[in-house]
């Protein structure tokens, strides 16, 4: 009974940040994206290494955006991995992509999860060639949710398991926790030890 | 309506992938409406992108054509979508026309907004200029001093030039950065250079 209460509460969280977020068009964004992996396909020989850096430039990004989320979104400390989840999925997909995203497939431990992108911002124009069959074209969202949830102590997984652009009817990623990052002190001072 | 997207075209349900001419295009963007998403994540985005073009460049004039090349691609698509969805096909067969197509259709479905303003220069007549305060590309940029002439706008002028060459009006476009004082933003300047025989053919179309 309190899951339901709380995901329309994120719901509502997610609806009251989009409306006050600057927005622009999505097919610039899309657009600008598409440009950007075309650069990466002509740098790289390997889609594996775009792949790859698709995901590095998600961190990266991921990174930043949680303090924008912070600091915007108004949503308060998740108690546990399931909040995280959920806050993900109905506000930090909300706020900043205007999509609404759905979690589903928990394991029994509760350590990991499927988020379920129906309408994807990042592929609308786009189609896979079949030399491309290994592109997972919208790889950064993983880097973004890892660089995200490890910044607020929650370090993770990220694959997509499914993906529309071939063939599926959703895309999914499955995010899975691997542990939680220390808090008494950062891991730079563990290496000096 | 996400339901509707993704079966349509589908027919059968054996067929599951689907091809992306099967799908509706125009739909969105219509009634001036149109998807959004958050003017942040493009320059996340955006900012990823500068940033891996930087570490691959040794000046900055070579990360401003690099920014350029990749909206130059951007620049076709656009017009390939705009002539389906606003001009109903038609060709645009005037310099002026196709210069307002620019700073007002195709500045509208992307920055939902008309360009400041779209001038003539003066000086040369091959050169038209549009106006811009605040392009999207740079609104969260601060450049540091010792990069402090670049535009990153240089994407935007790419776009441009990606729709005027597409639309048979070869143009080279570039990014500049204007001071209009009282301690204001520079505002950003988009200098437009038609190649000759496009200006030649304008005389010999109007004459």
């Amino acid at each position: 009974m309190s899951s339901s209460s709380s995901r329309s509460a994120a719901t509502r969280a997610g609806d009251q940040a989009w409306t006050k977020m600057s927005k622009m068009n999505a097919e610039l964004f899309n657009l600008t994206y598409g440009a950007m992996v075309m650069q990466l396909i002509r740098d790289y020989e390997d889609v594996q290494d775009v792949n790859q850096q698709l995901e590095t430039m998600g961190y990266s990004i991921g990174q930043k955006l949680v303090d924008e989320f912070l600091a915007k979104s108004g949503v308060g400390n998740c108690a546990n991995f399931r909040e995280v989840a959920e806050t993900l999925a109905k506000v930090g997909f909300k706020m900043f992509l205007g999509v609404v995203v759905e979690v589903t497939a928990w394991n029994a431990e509760g350590t990991a999860f499927s988020l379920q992108v129906y309408d994807n911002p990042l592929a609308d124009f786009v189609e896979l060639p079949p030399q491309y069959s290994g592109l997972v074209y919208s790889n950064i969202l993983c880097g973004v949710i890892r660089g995200a949830l490890e910044m607020i102590k929650y370090q993770v997984e990220c694959r997509f398991v499914k993906d529309g652009l071939k063939g599926d009817e959703v895309n999914e990623i499955r995010v899975e926790l691997r542990q939680m990052v220390d808090e008494s002190f950062g891991e730079e001072y563990n290496e000096g030890a | 309506m996400t339901e509707s997207k993704r079966n349509a075209g589908s027919g059968g349900g054996g067929i599951r992938m689907l091809n992306i001419l099967d799908r509706p295009l125009a739909t969105k963007g219509r009634g001036g409406g149109g998807s959004e998403v958050s003017l942040s994540a493009f320059s996340f985005l955006f900012s990823e992108m500068v940033q891996y073009y930087q570490n691959r460049v040794l000046s900055i004039a070579d990360l401003e054509r690099k920014l350029e090349e990749a909206g130059y691609g951007v620049g076709h698509r656009v017009l390939e979508l705009l002539a389906f969805r606003e001009k109903q096909y038609r060709r645009e067969i005037k310099l002026i026309g196709v210069l307002q197509f620019v700073s007002s259709t195709v500045w509208k479905a992307l920055f939902n907004k008309v360009a400041d303003s779209l001038e003539r220069s003066t000086e040369n007549e091959d050169e038209y200029m549009i106006h811009e305060r605040e392009p999207i590309t740079n609104v969260f940029v601060s450049a540091p001093a010792d990069i402090s002439q670049l535009n990153c706008a240089a994407y935007i002028a790419g776009i441009i030039s990606g729709v005027l060459n597409g639309a048979s009006y070869p143009a080279g476009v570039t990014a500049h950065h204007v001071a209009i004082g009282d301690g204001q933003r520079e505002k950003t300047v988009f200098l437009i250079k038609f190649r000759q025989d496009v200006l030649r053919r304008e005389a010999a179309l109007s004459g």
